[in-house]
């Protein structure tokens, strides 16, 4: 037996010797299984992906992120320069306020998507771990002078999601529960700051929080003390975002496409799209205008045969797309997946085919997400 | 009755000239929770090394391999339905197919149990 597509996390494995993450004691304390990922190695799973998938779902989850690039930015003419770089709207971005935004590169491809909060006295973005030195060397191109760029790399990111993270979240950090999705604030913990945002990859309630790299590992004592949640790996992590429609950067997002085919044109807001002056414009002015000819749609699958990334989409004997990620989903008891479809064949409901080791197998365009998102706005 | 094991990790359980093979048990535990196990038609013929089922788990497709040669007289058709009975009886209800042996000799070359259990230990 062997495995004959390695995983997504897999194939991100760089061909440097591989780094210890600030917690990587303490994954294996809990007993977690390692594997290689953007450049780290990481938690891939403690008790089993299907176990951890739905206790995340029903009560609370603890993901190390750390690998992710957290980048701070200060400097004069800050919020003009970021939007030059990216397509969000930063002028209006209130202090602890959080949005989702992209990095496009000069013909409008995504090089990266990532989150920008504005805080007190800097702005704060977290980018994915395998492009965050990419991101950088880009961002250092393309910010002016003015701007200074520090990745904080002392910090260790945590995330805490599920329908109880709240519940344990705030036993630990009293206040946070007064947060709503996608707003960030500051908060102290045993004399330690914190930087917590109402966010995260998994379409369930929960936050994410910045920690001094040193506290890293007692604050996660302290929250996997709590009744409601457990370590949850990488396995886990990419079944729920899968579920929650969130796409993966390297799979589901790559240079090849633009913010409008991959289904992301909510993160730019209106004021932007219609005026511009951010890097890729041209191609999101057009795709808006003319539709993009290529679209990342979901896809719900017959049986139970799981397509992953890489089998060709088929309307009869046209093939008319790739998936871009795909697998069993836990909570929906069904394999689901992501792709790239021609626009002609992306509408809801298209029935299509996906080639598995030389068999058809039934699909449709499904709308994501697939489990319905369960965040925490002010409106519920 | 003997047991035999590849280092694909599977076993093999030989009755006559019919053997019945399946994944082992630290195999599982490698893999996962199963979701889908894909396995060959009756009357698919195999040399000793070749793909003969797939098993799916929540994170990725492995290949089985038949551990030798032989003709498929039986397929576990529990494992349609019941995908994750490789993870809870893997080395007996999890079995796989069952082959008519072309080639006896090369049993030979598959570990007995406790040669297998060394081998697992050192990887």
């Amino acid at each position: 037996m062997s495995a004959s597509e390695t995983s997504a996390h897999d194939t991100e494995t760089e061909e440097l010797p591989l780094q210890a993450l600030p917690l990587d004691g303490w994954h294996r304390a809990q007993g977690a299984r390692m594997v290689g990922f953007a450049g780290y190695e990481m938690p891939i799973q403690y008790e089993g992906i299907m176990a951890e998938h739905l206790w995340t779902r029903e009560s609370a989850g603890l993901f190390d992120v750390s690998h992710m690039g957290q980048l701070s930015f200060t400097g004069e003419g800050l919020d003009a320069a970021l939007e030059e770089v990216i397509p969000a709207s930063i002028a209006t971005l209130a202090i602890g306020r959080q949005r989702y935004s992209l990095l496009l590169d000069e013909e409008g491809g995504i090089l990266d998507d990532l989150m920008v909060s504005c805080r007190p006295d800097d702005m704060y973005m977290v980018v994915n771990g395998a492009t965050k030195y990419d991101d950088i060397a880009w961002l250092l191109e393309h910010l002016p002078e003015d701007v200074t760029m520090n990745l904080m790399d002392e910090h260790a990111l945590l995330a805490l999601q599920g329908p109880k993270a709240v519940d344990a979240l705030a036993r630990v950090v009293p206040g946070v529960e007064k947060l709503f999705f996608m707003d960030c604030a500051a908060f102290i913990w045993n004399g330690h700051a914190l930087w917590v945002s109402r966010s995260g990859y998994t379409g369930e309630d929960g936050f994410e929080i910045s920690i001094p790299t040193d506290a890293a590992s007692d604050f996660a004592d302290a929250l996997a003390g709590q009744p409601e949640v457990k370590p949850i790996g990488l396995g886990a992590r990419d079944s729920l975002r899968l579920e929650a429609g969130l796409p993966l950067y390297g799979h589901d997002l790559t240079p090849e496409i633009g913010p409008i085919g991959a289904d992301l044109g909510f993160a730019i807001l209106k004021k932007r799209r219609e005026a511009g002056g951010y890097i890729g414009h041209t191609r999101v002015a057009k795709e808006l205008a003319e539709g993009a000819p290529v679209r990342r749609v979901g896809l719900s699958i017959e049986g139970r045969m799981p397509a992953r990334e890489g089998a060709e989409i088929f309307a009869g004997k046209t093939k008319v797309g790739t998936v871009t990620s795909g697998g069993f989903a836990p909570s929906v008891g069904a394999p689901i997946a992501m792709g790239w479809v021609d626009a002609a064949h992306a509408g809801e409901g298209t029935a299509l085919e996906i080639e598995v080791r030389g068999k058809r197998i039934a699909a449709r365009v499904a709308p994501m997400p697939f489990v319905p998102h369960r965040y925490y706005r002010k409106t519920s | 009755m003997s047991r035999y094991f590849s280092e694909d990790h599977e076993w093999v359980d030989v009755e006559g000239e019919i053997a019945t093979v399946g994944i082992t048990d630290y195999a599982q535990g490698q893999l996962g929770d199963i979701v889908f196990v894909e396995l060959p038609a009756e009357g698919a013929t195999f040399s000793k090394g070749d793909d003969a089922a797939v098993v799916e788990s929540v994170k990725a497709a492995s290949d089985v391999y038949s551990p030798i040669s032989g003709e498929v007289v039986e397929v576990n058709g529990d494992l349609e339905e019941d995908p994750a009975l490789v993870n809870n009886d893997a080395e007996d209800e999890g079995w796989f197919f069952k082959l008519r042996l072309s080639d006896a000799s090369e049993l030979e070359g598959l570990m007995n149990e406790s040669a297998y259990a060394k081998f697992v230990e050192n990887l």
